[in-house]
């Protein structure tokens, strides 16, 4: 605890105010420690503009939202008026609804850019695996309010889709269709659905999802950031403890974070004044009709943000589940065979393989899918024990190291096209080669992000000044 | 997506007329007239005449029209026929019970319809200003009407005065060794109130007006937006020198 700190009567009144609060509130501190004495690497490029993006795109939403629930009815009988009624009667109602949708994709945008910067160099890598484990925390919640939040407006899609994606709860074994009952608050989706969903996305998943921003800013803070050379810049510090390769937040970042705000708002405003449906891709064309519980669309698609996960999803069929079963195979022989553990632990690896065959056997390849989809998410908060790499950057790793990271995004890119597209026989062998190379690509991180020869790592960062 | 999209619109569409959709033809493009006040009034006049005795459009408000530059007086005098308030919305005074016996369902709500069915080759205007100008006789039905690019549809052809009867020609051709009938073009064989072109000008006005009233405030939007653009583009540059002052210190 700090001292008390008196100064002099004479000081002028704001010093004498500032004294006053800091003698009981760390506001001077709270202030250089996260903005004018946080010292950032100065070697950030455009990937960094995202994080500071993902919260401007969350104090939208929550300014928006507040607006919009000032208007909107939850109510199944209401809600669908209630949301043409802010398009027309309410004033601006249309500019605030279109920000909110547009919002939502957008925050998807940006934070998929977020974790790609991340994933490239090397940002979840000792000491900031609780940095990356909040963060992963935060896209799931954010996956939930996203979701919950695309019932409300109460159009076909709106209802389909949440149809769809409770029913995929009840494949689970023993609990499943309790579960799904408990999820809907009926048999099907219905009023007590969207009352519930409409108490989820306004106010529980966003509190949990701003204590998480607050946990995962102040394990960042702690452990300070990561740059594109991936080189700890407090390694090298100057007389007075100060990286040398750092410069302060405030005011370095905080005038080059406003024009990388600018370069977003031109392109999010365009959107939001001349499309705001996107193309059907923010707004789907159908869910300005009325939801009807009585007509099922022939297709249904989640929204693009969702579209990879449900690729994956629909790539589990039974066929597939032989083609999983000789991995669990192959993995459970290479374990039992090159591990260097005890016999006891291999003993255990076989009985747990032959275990899981038998489960993937007996049970339904619909809850695999499910398991699939949600280990396609899961999977993601593992990544700092995955990677063994020398090297945090991308920029160091061996060049096919590159290669393999953008079939990755390519192959996320197709697979997010494929769930989209109603189901063929061709998109579905498609999307189970993605799948498998999806996940192939984090299982087996361990062994190949070890192989290759890196590049040297410079001492200090690159930087050309501007 | 666009499959997904036009197959679920056919299954929305088709799931309250008694039958499936089988097949559709392309869709024209419908003339845009969105900033056209005129022809948003002589859309307004026909919507309110033709469509509104069924279809409800219950988001939208009659005083509403005064943003394609009707008066409130125009609007009493001319357009109220379901209500004497000018504040109300488009309401219809049709049992619903009794639209289901005739129709085999209760006609759809009009006030978004055009955003709705956007998708399989153009925008919703592109689809209705189609649909609208492909009624045929067809009397197996039991409206006596079909419709090119809503096969079975449950609506008669509300229009046929203006427009009179027409009937569909095809030429039989040769496709993966199937005789198949393509639609080759229109012959009349009553004729309307209006000329063809002037039919399909009357259309494109209804089109328009469906098409404003889906989104009533999208004029406003663009017209916003430009200027949002035009700051943003100015704060732009004063955000890009203002880091490059404080960033040329940084070596």
């Amino acid at each position: 605890m700090a001292d008390f700190k008196e100064i002099s009567p004479n000081a002028p009144l704001a010093e004498k105010a500032l004294n006053w609060v800091d003698n009981r509130f760390p506001l001077s501190k709270l202030y250089k420690e996260h903005l004018s004495e946080y010292y950032a690497p100065k070697n950030f490029n455009f990937l960094y503009f995202f994080g500071v993006l993902s919260m401007l795109v969350l104090v939208i939403q929550i300014l928006t939202g507040i607006f919009l629930t000032m208007h909107y009815k939850p109510d199944a009988a209401l809600a669908f008026a209630s949301v043409e009624y802010i398009m027309r009667d309410v004033p601006w109602g249309w500019l605030i609804r279109y920000m909110h949708s547009t919002g939502a994709s957008a925050f998807f945008v940006v934070v998929y850019m977020h974790m790609f910067r991340g994933l490239i160099y090397g940002s979840y890598r000792k000491p900031r695996e609780l940095v990356w484990l909040f963060g992963c925390a935060i896209f799931l919640a954010l996956m939930g309010e996203a979701f919950m939040g695309y019932l409300l407006p109460w159009g076909q899609m709106s209802y389909w889709g949440a149809q769809v994606i409770v029913n995929l709860f009840s494949a689970i074994p023993f609990i499943g269709p309790d579960l799904a009952l408990l999820i809907r608050g009926d048999y099907v989706v219905g009023d007590a659905t969207l009352n519930r969903f409409f108490a989820f996305h306004v106010i529980a998943v966003p509190l949990v999802l701003l204590g998480l921003v607050v946990a995962h800013i102040i394990a960042l803070h702690e452990v300070g950031s990561n740059n594109p050379d991936g080189i700890e810049i407090k390694a090298h510090k100057d007389a007075n403890g100060k990286p040398l390769d750092g410069i302060p937040f405030h005011p370095y970042y905080t005038v080059h974070d406003i024009m990388g705000v600018m370069g977003f708002l031109l392109v999010f405003t365009a959107i939001i004044f001349f499309a705001p449906e996107f193309g059907g891709y923010f707004l789907e064309y159908n869910n300005f009709i009325p939801a009807d519980p009585l007509k099922t669309p022939l297709h249904i698609a989640p929204v693009w943000y969702f579209t990879p996960y449900y690729s994956m999803l629909r790539a589990i069929t039974n066929e597939m589940m032989y083609a999983l079963i000789v991995c669990v195979i192959a993995a459970a022989y290479l374990g039992a065979t090159r591990a260097a553990i005890s016999s006891i632990l291999k003993a255990a690896i076989i009985g747990g393989a032959l275990l899981l065959m038998g489960l993937m056997l007996a049970i339904d390849a619909k809850f695999w899918g499910v398991v699939v989809m949600g280990g396609s998410v899961i999977i993601l908060f593992f990544l700092p024990w995955l990677d063994h790499c020398e090297v945090k950057s991308i920029r160091f790793k061996p060049t096919w190291h590159t290669y393999l990271y953008a079939v990755f995004v390519i192959n996320f890119f197709v697979l997010g096209y494929l769930g989209i597209k109603p189901p063929s026989q061709i998109n579905e062998r498609i999307s189970q080669v993605g799948t498998l190379f999806y996940f192939g690509f984090f299982l087996l991180m361990p062994w190949w992000s070890r192989l290759g020869e890196t590049k040297p790592v410079p001492d200090r960062v690159n930087f050309v000044a501007h | 997506m666009k499959k997904i999209i036009l197959s679920l619109l056919i299954s929305v569409f088709t799931s309250w007329s008694a039958f499936a959709a089988t097949d559709t033809i392309p869709w024209d493009k419908a003339p845009n007239k969105i900033n056209d006040l005129g022809a948003l009034q002589h859309g307004a006049k026909l919507f309110v005449n033709y469509c509104l005795n069924c279809h409800a459009a219950s988001y939208m408000r009659f005083n509403r029209l005064t943003d394609i530059g009707l008066t409130e007086q125009q609007i009493k005098d001319n357009l109220l026929f379901t209500t004497d308030k000018v504040g109300e919305t488009m309401k219809v005074s049709m049992d619903p019970k009794q639209a289901k016996d005739w129709f085999g369902g209760n006609p759809p709500d009009l006030t978004v319809i055009a955003r709705s069915r956007s998708g399989h080759g153009g925008t919703g205007a592109d689809y209705l200003y189609t649909y609208l100008r492909t009624y045929y006789r067809d009397e197996s039905k039991a409206t006596g009407w079909n419709n090119l690019a809503f096969p079975n549809v449950a609506m008669p052809h509300v229009l046929w005065e203006l427009q009179g009867e027409r009937k569909p020609l095809y030429d039989t051709v040769q496709s993966h060794g199937h005789e198949v009938h393509a639609f080759k073009g229109w012959q009349q064989v009553t004729p309307g109130k209006l000329s063809p072109a002037e039919y399909d000008e009357a259309v494109a006005d209804l089109v328009n007006y469906m098409q404003w009233m889906s989104e009533p405030s999208q004029n406003t939007r663009v017209i916003i937006g430009v200027w949002v653009l035009m700051f943003l583009l100015v704060f732009m540059f004063i955000a890009w020198r203002l880091n490059a002052a404080f960033w040329k210190e940084i070596r």
